[in-house]
């Protein structure tokens, strides 16, 4: 029912240095998790190693989404078993735009020789854009290329809002955000937050969350998770930071 | 994630294949005095063009190979091991049912007596040196349009033909144009009279069937003043042990207004040589465009050229070329502007996989005598892996007054994070490549047909396919 995203003992690796070691966690559809923790805690390598990325090798432990064990799986069939990663330095692709983009992703979800009604996708990619702020004219420029920061971010959560995952990590999404673009990418994802999405907030700062309030707060240290509360430990992390969670 | 492709299945799949065949005609190996008078005797040709074909391989063997510019993989062909005429008879058929069942199954394999039926206003398919068949519709024939091989060109035409035959390439413009000029068999006359557009494309196909062969076409097309013509070459080849040479010479005369477009698809297999001169001379307010795609071949040397030598007259080259696995693509474009009011464009697009090396080389001649002149180069090179190689060679000439030239480069790069940002939306990994692909060439293939700009979108993703580790 609200199994979402499971995670139990996942032990990762990456240039054969241990950066997850133990991790477990339960992000149910339907709530808002925050992971938090000092730079360098690991909090990026488990997302990336999450959404199948081959450079981070998962040594053990399992990772199910809505009970389907994902680990170890290619990175498009991850994204197609519904794991959508907003990145926290999306990349420029010269060539694709937009509109082709989301478009072959959809289409690449649909079973062989099947396409997705155009005018029907162009409606709500539209719609989606007017929600997020973005001129129109977006859909034809290449996927990031020449994008300012908040653009970037936005054109990730654009992708979210059309490919409606099950679980949406979303990395540091409020780096390189100015007060203005933090507040249109938050009002996104709070519009998109419903019972049939897990969303999962990965930052170090505070000032994300003023704007989207989780479930649930995590705090990650030493590649695992050391405390969970609610709302309310991120304001308590904010002022007295992480040095407690140090031996 | 680095893909170092170690196998690579080349999109040229499509035509690999061969049957075995016996030629009645076969001017044995290697090149000599009595190979070139052998094939010429084959043709029934008069002592003048003998004696030119003579005159021509005295030129070539003469000529050095110009690696002193150009890339030292020239030296690993092997003139002296190339068979140089290959034919099983000398006719000439209108109708398919006439065609050798064997060659015929090659041509449908490839689809283009379907292409035919479709939308092509006349054909030729080229069989190693001579055509297999060729044919054009009734309604061109009886306005006065000639598309014939260039034997026949000369039986029947020879006032026309001999008046532009090598007024744009002249015999010693390289040691290639030197080598066709020896040994050229095939290829296409064609002469479009004033006024006269035709609105459908031809199409030449041209396969190559043996080993260790060399295709020489030689292409001739006359568009007469105010006429205008598309025309359409395709090529491919069985992939083979041995290397095998391609050279053409394409020569084409646009008269006054006239206007001429030359669409290539080269799909060679990946141990051709394919070393082509391709010029065309404007003439008063006339146009010739060369929209050049190369995909296969090992190494392709091709430079479409544009002699603007009438005021007005107008100059294209769109430029696509695909270096995969092994391949060099060196292509690039020539405009010499000799007229005043003269304007040309160049747009070329590059993209190299893996090993593959994609090189641009253009020219741009504006001399002090002409004004008026402008000239537009845009020179886009894609990487797709880190070991990729892209060289760009502009020689620019611009002098004279209220002349002007624009040159514009970019190189883009996709790596593994692209591809894996790719993937993390739910695309493959070929899926993700054909997309960047298509999307960095997509404006220039919207220049080619509509028929051949679906085929190349197909042909470029299998060649993603192949290019997937």
């Amino acid at each position: 029912m609200k199994q979402g995203l499971l995670i139990e003992d996942l032990v990762v690796e990456v240039a054969g240095k241990r950066v997850v070691d133990g991790l477990n966690l339960h992000l149910p559809k339907g709530e808002v998790h925050a992971i938090m923790g000092p730079n360098g805690t690991g909090k990026s390598s488990l997302s990336k190693a999450l959404a199948g990325s081959e450079d981070y090798k998962i040594l053990s432990g399992r990772v199910f989404l809505d009970g389907v064990d994902i680990a170890g799986k290619a990175p498009e069939e991850i994204s197609k078993e519904g794991l959508f990663l907003a990145f926290q330095y999306p990349v420029e692709i010269p060539g694709v735009s937009i509109a082709n983009f989301i478009r072959a992703c959809l289409n690449a979800r649909l079973p062989e020789g099947e396409e997705i009604n155009a005018p029907a996708f162009y409606k709500e990619l539209y719609a989606k854009m007017q929600e997020l702020g973005m001129d129109k004219s977006f859909t034809s420029r290449s996927l990031n290329v020449g994008f300012s920061g908040g653009e970037k971010k936005r054109c990730d959560i654009l992708q979210m809002l059309m490919l409606k995952p099950k679980i949406a990590i979303l990395d540091e999404t409020d780096s390189g955000l100015d007060i203005d673009a933090l507040r249109i990418v938050s009002d996104g994802v709070n519009a998109a937050r419903s019972s049939e999405l897990g969303i999962l907030l990965i930052t170090h700062y505070q000032r994300l969350l003023d704007h989207i309030t989780p479930d649930k707060v995590h705090v990650m240290y030493g590649g695992k998770i050391v405390e969970t509360g609610g709302a309310e430990l991120a304001l308590e992390l904010e002022k007295s930071g992480y040095e407690k969670f140090k031996k | 994630m680095s893909q170092k492709p170690e196998n690579l299945d080349f999109s040229s799949e499509a035509g690999n294949f061969s049957y075995a065949e016996d030629y009645a005609f076969d001017a044995g190996v290697g090149l000599n005095e009595q190979t070139v008078r052998y094939i010429s005797k084959v043709k029934g040709e008069d002592e003048w063009l003998t004696q030119f074909r003579l005159d021509a391989l005295k030129i070539f063997n003469e000529k050095e190979n110009p690696t002193h510019w150009a890339t030292e993989r020239l030296n690993e062909l092997d003139f002296s091991k190339i068979r140089y005429y290959l034919a099983k008879d000398k006719k000439n058929r209108r109708s398919w049912d006439e065609v050798p069942e064997d060659v015929k199954k090659t041509f449908e394999r490839l689809g283009v007596p379907e292409q035919e039926r479709k939308f092509l206003a006349g054909v030729d398919a080229q069989f190693d040196s001579e055509s297999a068949y060729s044919s054009m519709k009734s309604h061109l024939e009886e306005q006065g349009v000639i598309f014939v091989g260039p034997d026949e060109g000369l039986k029947k035409y020879p006032e026309i033909f001999k008046k532009y035959f090598c007024s744009v390439i002249p015999v010693d413009d390289s040691k290639y144009s030197a080598l066709n000029s020896a040994a050229f068999s095939g290829g296409s006359f064609i002469y479009v009279p004033k006024g006269v557009k035709v609105k459908q494309p031809l199409q030449a196909y041209f396969r190559i069937n043996a080993e260790s062969f060399g295709q020489f076409e030689r292409t001739l097309i006359i568009a007469d003043e105010g006429s205008e013509l598309m025309y359409m070459e395709g090529c491919t080849a069985p992939r083979f042990e041995t290397s095998t040479l391609h050279s053409g010479v394409v020569e084409l005369v646009a008269l006054k207004g006239a206007k001429i477009q030359y669409v290539t698809v080269q799909n060679w297999s990946n141990n051709i040589f394919n070393l082509v001169t391709q010029r065309g001379r404007a003439e008063e307010g006339a146009e010739i465009s060369w929209i050049d795609c190369n995909v296969g071949s090992g190494l392709t040397m091709k430079y479409p050229t544009v002699v603007l030598n009438g005021k007005g007259a107008r100059g294209e080259v769109v430029s696509i070329a695909l270096a995969n696995h092994l391949q060099h693509q060196d292509t690039g474009a020539k405009m010499i502007h000799l007229a005043d009011d003269t304007t040309s464009n160049i747009i070329s697009k590059s993209i190299s996989i893996a090993d593959g090396r994609a090189s641009y080389r253009g020219m741009v001649y504006i001399p002090e005598n002409v004004k008026g002149c402008k000239n537009n180069t845009v020179c886009d090179a894609l990487l797709i892996n880190s070991n990729s190689r892209t060289d760009t060679y502009p020689a620019i000439v611009c002098s004279g007054e209220d002349n002007f030239v624009q040159h514009e480069a970019s190189v883009s790069k996709l790596g593994d994070e692209q591809i894996f940002y790719m993937r993390q939306r739910g695309l493959s990994e070929q899926e993700a490549m054909s997309l960047a692909v298509n999307g960095f060439v997509n404006d220039l293939v919207r220049r080619f047909p509509m028929e051949y700009s679906v085929e190349l979108k197909r042909l470029i993703e299998l060649e993603m396919e192949g290019s997937v580790g």
